[in-house]
């Protein structure tokens, strides 16, 4: 039987907010245990929560990118649950009025096709603590200085049709959150959590099949590969005769495999209710329009600009807007050198491998923008050959200088001087005078490979400093005669 | 001393005719002598009050002191009081040493008020009795075999026997008014929002406020200014000015309009208590008051509305009370289901399980819409019959429950029948409008109230009424007898 | 909506508070007591009324983003049952 399969995403993006959604806590990753766990945070009697602006800003900002209608009255409501990371007992969340109402997303497929998914809802909720699992005498700790963390959940339309789109989906969430500020994207510290909706259904059948909810799955090679497990279980178990069961799953990236959560299973009734602490947040239409004038440039209008306005492929400018950071740095390399092929052909080949290499970010690429540009330039005037670029790049990289510096220390200006490089050929040709007589006895085809041999040897003798076009020029006139 | 009011006190004080740290050692010599019987405090704090004092009497030496400076209160054991056990009169908190101070206290204790103690109270604020308090039933004053009210029992008993000079108490179905009805006290319910929460216990969010509890309805207007006011950590205070309440206590009452709703009037209702009421209407009308008959067609579905409102909101705001983070922890938990369940079993009283089952009853899947939401739609038709009452009269008089304070253990068995005796109070805190329990005469040696509602942000009306009606009557002047 | 013993013990499971024989039978009493005074409400035509979750039907205030808390930890531990580098101890949490 073919399968389709169905997937619709919910993602957890912490917003980066100085203090905490309803507390004056600090959110900052990493600190001792409990020290960012304040009164309210610990859930202690009688205290009281009251909403941060900035985690509504961000989220009306959110909703504006991607065109959502904004919940001009939207009101927090409390889940009820106990769980020991979770302090009230409860989590306030939003429910019927969240502060995102739907909206789209388009994304980019490898193949370069663009497909519009639903944005369901957004909204803002607290974040939990953490149970830490070393042994206590058997027993866990708990570190509450993530709950109260704010969170925006964004919860996608069950519009994608494979793994490897919903990881297109996520980056592209990743990236605009990043783009709009509202949050680090830093998955690894849990600052964007994905909890992957995945069902199966014959190819065809207009109803959905039963899903499971992949939970808190933390990288994007783990939303394709969980997904694609998680794929291949429902298939053979519907194939074998079975029925999915509508349940929480978890991930296990060692095993690569996917396994029931019974704890979180039993008796799920999170008794909503509209929180009597927190009143409904009014959103008024001046405040959507000044944060509408904050929106910064957004991947998908950066992609246009740098087709229409640099002439880029729509592949490199994709590559290129993927990343505030990324595109901020191809533009300034642009900027300096004035040349936005050569600029985005440095900054996607050598400058991308190099960071993958180190495995670092582009903000602490050793290479700096203007440095780069500065090379470039070095290139378009001449001054060095490609080849000799990459010897300038992997020099800049080392901490070596400006290309200009290097170039100078290392004395890799290229000789364009004819008359210098005519010397050095008759040099070449004179030491390899068995060769040029096998050449000129040749017959065109056979010149063609020879003519090689000659170049390499004139580029060794020069040190690769001779500019390429003139050794090929001059050799030529002095072989052919 | 402690025959005076808190207002004859505060002119003693700044007239140097006593000094606080002698009537703080006076109210604690009195506490000694008469609590054992009455247990109105759950923990006396005599160091920290003398300690109080005496910075209260430099204060007034300096002339630097206020109409609170060295007065001695109580607080109810709800509002968190930093390095006080904060018991909410239950197992739950007996050790929890509250890490902060509520507003209400702070308020206060920067007023330089001095901190007797903290009184007894139901658990978590569930009761009409003051029975279902871990540290024992309170006794009235009155009538040591009778109730004092609930939940604020012991503020009222402590008033009442004169072992402090005023408390605070708090009410989310009548908590302050009934017991001060029950103890001939003059006890102020504000308007919703108009004290802070921050460091009060919560038992339903949505209708818990703080009052004064005191002889005179003079007292509470110098109470109220002090504990009134906007705080920027509790978003459901209010931010509106805070008038000046003493300054209008003797407006005439001449051209007050006073409804009288029928409902309040009907079956149920004791006769000493009808008549009392009917006494205090001739009395505002010789006042100059003109009274009208009114009606509050939905008043009773308040006491469903409200058995449905405040346990869900309970349900919840109790589900922090789970051994881990203070309070009390069950031994040796098996695992972290038995831990949540043994300790809440055992740190909870009978009333408190109750409610919060019936809570989480009410808010679970497939009962939301009929029970919680139904409750929320009766609640704004009880909103909406104020809202119409108001616009024919300034101000509503009723009793504040049925009969006088029943005796110990008569309704112990019976929740529901415990409930009906707040059905006069309730509606005020669905509504979140302010009201004023004081007292309008005695059946036997039990004292009978009267309460006095008004629309949002009138304590200064209701406190002027009730002031203006304390100036022609001396039912609060009584005391009980044998202290 | 009468309550039997098994929604009792559904209900005493969901608020996490430890329900044994007798117990039950004297909750699940009460508890009807109780629920025959709330249902009451079941009979009120509210067709059109909007429900109202505050008294004063006011608007969220927001706050500031700013840091104001600064580290308590060992004085709010101080009242923890159990603690241990700064941890909350529970029994063992399977996930």
């Amino acid at each position: 039987m073919q399968w389709e399969i169905v997937i619709g995403l919910e993602i957890h993006a912490q917003l980066t907010t100085a203090s905490k959604i309803f507390s004056g806590s600090a959110t900052s990753f990493g600190a001792e245990p409990n020290t960012q766990a304040s009164l309210i945070d610990l859930g202690m009697p009688g205290t009281l929560p009251v909403l941060n602006a900035q985690a509504v800003r961000n989220a009306v900002k959110f909703g504006l990118a991607i065109d959502a209608e904004i919940g001009m009255t939207n009101v927090f409501a409390r889940k009820n649950y106990f769980y020991p990371d979770l302090p009230k007992g409860y989590q306030i969340s939003q429910m019927d009025l969240p502060i995102v109402g739907k909206g789209f997303l388009d994304i980019t497929l490898d193949d370069g096709t663009v497909k519009r998914v639903g944005v369901t809802r957004a909204h803002l909720e607290e974040d939990a603590g953490k149970s830490l699992h070393e042994d206590f005498q058997g027993m866990s700790g708990i570190d509450l200085n993530r709950a109260g963390t704010p969170l925006l959940e964004i919860v996608s339309e069950p519009d994608m049709r494979s793994a490897k789109e919903a990881v297109a989906y996520a980056k592209t969430i990743h990236s605009l959150v990043r783009y709009l500020g509202i949050c680090d994207g830093n998955m690894a510290e849990g600052s964007l959590r994905c909890d992957c909706n995945v069902s199966v259904r014959p190819k065809g059948q207009a109803e959905f099949g039963t899903r499971c909810e992949i939970k808190n799955v933390n990288s994007f090679r783990f939303i394709e590969k969980a997904i694609n497990t998680e794929v291949q279980r429902q298939i053979e178990l519907i194939e074998d005769g079975g029925t999915v069961i509508q349940e929480t799953r978890l991930y296990d990236p060692n095993k690569d495999e996917t396994r029931s959560m019974r704890s979180k299973e039993e008796a799920n009734d999170y008794r909503y209710f509209p929180d009597p602490d927190l009143l409904p947040v009014v959103i008024e239409p001046a405040f959507i329009e000044t944060v509408r004038g904050e929106l910064p440039e957004l991947p998908q209008q950066k992609r246009e600009r740098f087709q229409s306005e640099f002439g880029l492929s729509a592949y490199d400018a994709s590559v290129l807007a993927a990343s505030r950071e990324l595109a901020d740095y191809f533009e300034e390399v642009q900027r300096v050198c004035g040349d936005a092929k050569l600029a985005a052909n440095w900054v996607m080949g050598e400058l991308s491998s190099l960071l993958n290499k180190s495995d670092i970010e582009i903000d602490q690429s050793p290479v700096s923008a203007s440095q780069l540009g500065g090379m470039i330039l070095r290139i378009k005037d001449n001054t060095i050959s490609g080849k000799i670029a990459k010897m300038v790049f992997e020099a800049m990289a080392d901490g070596e200088g400006d290309a200009d510096q290097i170039i100078e220390a290392k004395g890799l200006k290229q000789v364009t001087d004819s008359g210098a490089i005519e010397a050095m050929l008759d040099d070449v040709l004179a030491a390899n005078a068995d060769q040029v007589e096998q050449y000129r006895a040749s017959d065109e085809a056979k010149r063609g490979k020879m003519f090689g041999f000659f170049v390499g040897q004139a580029m060794k003798a020069s040190k690769g400093k001779a500019n390429p076009q003139q050794v090929n020029q001059l050799l030529k006139q002095k072989l052919d005669g | 001393m402690h025959e005076k009011t808190l207002a004859g006190l505060s002119q003693a004080l700044h007239s140097k005719a006593i000094s606080s740290v002698e009537l703080t050692e006076h109210y604690l010599k009195r506490i000694e002598q008469f609590d054992g019987a009455l247990n109105s405090y759950i923990t006396v704090t005599p160091e920290l009050a003398l300690e109080q004092a005496r910075v209260a009497d430099a204060r007034l030496a300096a002339g630097d002191a206020g109409p609170l400076t060295g007065i001695p209160l109580a607080h109810k054991d709800l509002f968190c009081t930093q390095g006080i056990r904060t018991s909410c009169g239950s197992k739950m908190l007996d050790n929890f040493i509250a890490p902060y101070e509520s507003t209400v206290t702070a308020r206060l204790l920067a007023a330089g008020t001095v901190t007797l103690g903290k009184t007894n109270m139901d658990e978590f604020a569930m009761g009409s009795s003051n029975e279902s308090s871990y540290y024992g039933a309170v006794r009235n004053p009155w009538n040591t075999e009778h109730v004092p009210g609930g939940s604020s029992g012991g503020s009222a008993a402590a008033v009442a026997a004169r072992l402090c000079a005023a408390a605070t108490g708090t009410d989310t179905g009548g908590s302050i008014r009934q017991p001060a009805g029950y103890t001939a006290l003059t006890g102020l319910k504000p308007t919703y929002g108009r004290i802070s929460r921050w460091g009060m216990i919560a038992y339903a969010s949505s209708l818990d406020q703080a009052g004064p509890m005191a002889r005179t309805a003079e007292d509470c207007a110098l109470l109220l200014q002090a504990m009134a006011g906007f705080d920027e950590r509790d978003s459901t205070s209010v931010d509106e000015p805070v008038p000046d309440y003493s300054a209008e206590l003797n407006q005439p009452l001449s051209g007050l309009r006073i409804g009288l709703p029928k409902e309040y009037f009907a079956s149920g209702l004791d006769t000493a208590t009808a008549d009392a009421i009917a006494a205090a209407v001739k009395q505002f009308q010789a006042l100059g008051a003109e009274i009208k008959d009114i009606s509050l067609p939905n008043a009773e579905l308040a006491i469903p509305a409200y058995y449905i409102i405040a346990p869900a909101e309970a349900s919840s705001n109790l589900s922090r009370f789970d051994g881990v983070r203070f309070g009390y922890r069950c031994e040796n938990p098996a695992d972290l289901t038995d831990l949540y369940k043994r300790s809440r079993a055992e740190g909870f009283g009978d009333e408190v399980k109750r409610r919060i089952m019936v809570g989480a009853y009410a808010l679970s899947a497939g009962y939301y819409d009929a029970y919680y939401l139904q409750a929320q739609k009766v609640r704004r038709l009880i909103k909406n019959d104020f809202m119409a009452a108001y616009e024919q009269v300034d101000v509503i008089l009723c009793p504040t429950s049925p009969t006088p304070a029943f005796r110990i253990g008569e309704k112990i068995d019976d929740p529901v029948s415990l409930y009906l005796t707040d059905i006069y109070t309730i509606t005020a805190n669905l509504a979140g409008v302010p009201g004023i329990a004081l007292p309008a005469g005695f059946a036997g040696d039990l004292p009978i109230g009267m309460q006095l509602l008004g629309p949002y942000f009138s304590e200064a009306r209701l406190l002027n009424v009730a002031h203006q009606y304390q100036q022609h009557t001396d039912w609060h002047t009584r005391a009980p007898a044998g202290i | 909506m009468a309550l039997d013993r098994s929604d009792v013990e559904q209900i005493a499971h969901l608020a996490r508070i430890a329900l044994h024989g007798d117990d039950i039978t004297a909750t699940t009493d009460k508890l009807a007591g109780i629920m025959g005074l709330i249902d009451q409400l079941q009979a009120v035509d509210t067709s059109g009324v909007e429900p109202l979750a505050h008294p004063l039907e006011t608007t969220q205030r927001l706050r500031t983003d700013a840091v104001t808390e600064i580290n308590q930890r060992d004085a709010l531990q101080a009242i923890a049952p159990a603690t241990e580098q700064g941890l909350y101890l529970v029994p063992r949490v399977i996930e």
